[in-house]
């Protein structure tokens, strides 16, 4: 496989933060949580990647997001 | 009797309306205004023209910009509060200059367009509205509050000498409205390490207040070559500030008091 650019490497790294974070998560709600985020990183699934600036802010809200449903007191989505 | 006096004042002529002016040729000027919405992110920001009679439309740039999202797009997204200078909710960058749209007059040529974008080197939230997240930390992170061990013996408020407080003339009339910083080069380059133009005039404000106790750690926190010393004398601040202070030479005082440390 082709090295991975670093952009690349940026949106692995949230989304493994943010599937390791489902484990916080009360057991009954972790089927929820798992297709919560599948959902969101699959919307954008078709943005071509020299789309770069586009990229970097999804990152960057992805992150916010990330710190906002990463709080003890959220349990449970949709 | 009572019949003439009625029949007196049925005489007395009405005043009538002034006759209407002529009609004024229409003064049509564009308005290029940056465009982005985070809903569809796929989209890159582009530049959107408006056309605005300037007989129909107040002085000022935000008059403009609250005409164009009242009658002609209501998604138009900025931010504005007070409407007369003292909020710097409305600050953007207009026609290559930033600047608060309240008190930047609509250039009257209108064979030229104004443009108006967000405050540069910021994140975008959307349309003119930026991402102040980072300036307001910055400012937390210079604790701009009194601090002090003991309090006065009547327990009253900490008085200060006539002199002392005309010190603080030219410092405390900012409003952070990030003008000023996002016009610095300086800081555009080491947003994360350098602290900018206004909360170092701040820093300032609270080192020289004579109330203020806690001046050694506040000199301390600023002691290294990033948070204070990236600035290079650009004076882009002064130059920009929508309220005609001098962070520039706020920055000087602090690094002359710093060199005798």
């Amino acid at each position: 496989m082709a090295k991975r650019s670093g952009l690349q490497r940026e949106v692995l790294k949230l989304y493994r933060m943010s599937i390791r974070c489902i484990k916080t998560k009360p057991p009954q709600t972790r089927e929820h949580w798992r297709s919560f985020i599948h959902e969101e990183f699959g919307k954008y699934k078709g943005i071509p990647k020299i789309q770069f600036n586009t990229i970097e802010h999804l990152i960057r809200t992805g992150y916010k997001r990330y710190e906002m449903f990463s709080n003890p007191q959220i349990k449970d989505i949709h | 009797m009572f019949r003439s006096i009625l029949r007196n004042q049925q005489k007395i002529s009405l005043r009538t309306l002034a006759t209407q002016a002529t009609e004024k040729a229409p003064r049509i000027k564009k308005f290029q205004i940056y465009r982005w919405n985070p809903d569809t992110p796929q989209e890159q920001p582009q530049m959107k023209t408006y056309e605005i009679d300037l007989n129909k439309c107040g002085p000022m740039v935000l008059d403009a910009l609250l005409k164009i999202k009242n009658e002609e797009d209501a998604t138009l997204t900025f931010r504005r509060s007070c409407r007369e200078g003292i909020c710097g909710s409305c600050a953007m960058n207009i026609g290559g200059k930033n600047t608060l749209a309240c008190l930047c007059r609509i250039d009257q040529d209108t064979a030229k367009e104004t443009k108006v974008y967000p405050l540069p080197h910021m994140f975008v939230v959307r349309d003119l509205v930026p991402d102040l997240t980072h300036f307001y930390k910055q400012y937390k992170s210079i604790e701009p509050y009194l601090q002090r061990e003991d309090h006065p013996a009547d327990g009253r408020e900490n008085l200060q000498s006539i002199a002392d407080r005309a010190k603080l003339d030219g410092l405390y009339e900012c409003i952070l409205c990030a003008c000023c910083s996002t016009s610095c080069p300086s800081y555009w380059w080491n947003q994360q390490q350098y602290l900018g133009p206004a909360v170092l005039m701040q820093a300032y404000r609270w080192l020289i207040d004579s109330r203020d106790q806690a001046t050694a750690q506040r000199k301390a926190m600023l002691q290294n070559s990033m948070s204070l010393y990236r600035c290079h004398t650009i004076m882009n601040c002064a130059r920009t500030c929508p309220k005609g202070l001098n962070p520039g030479k706020a920055i000087a005082e602090i690094k002359k008091q710093m060199a005798f440390d």
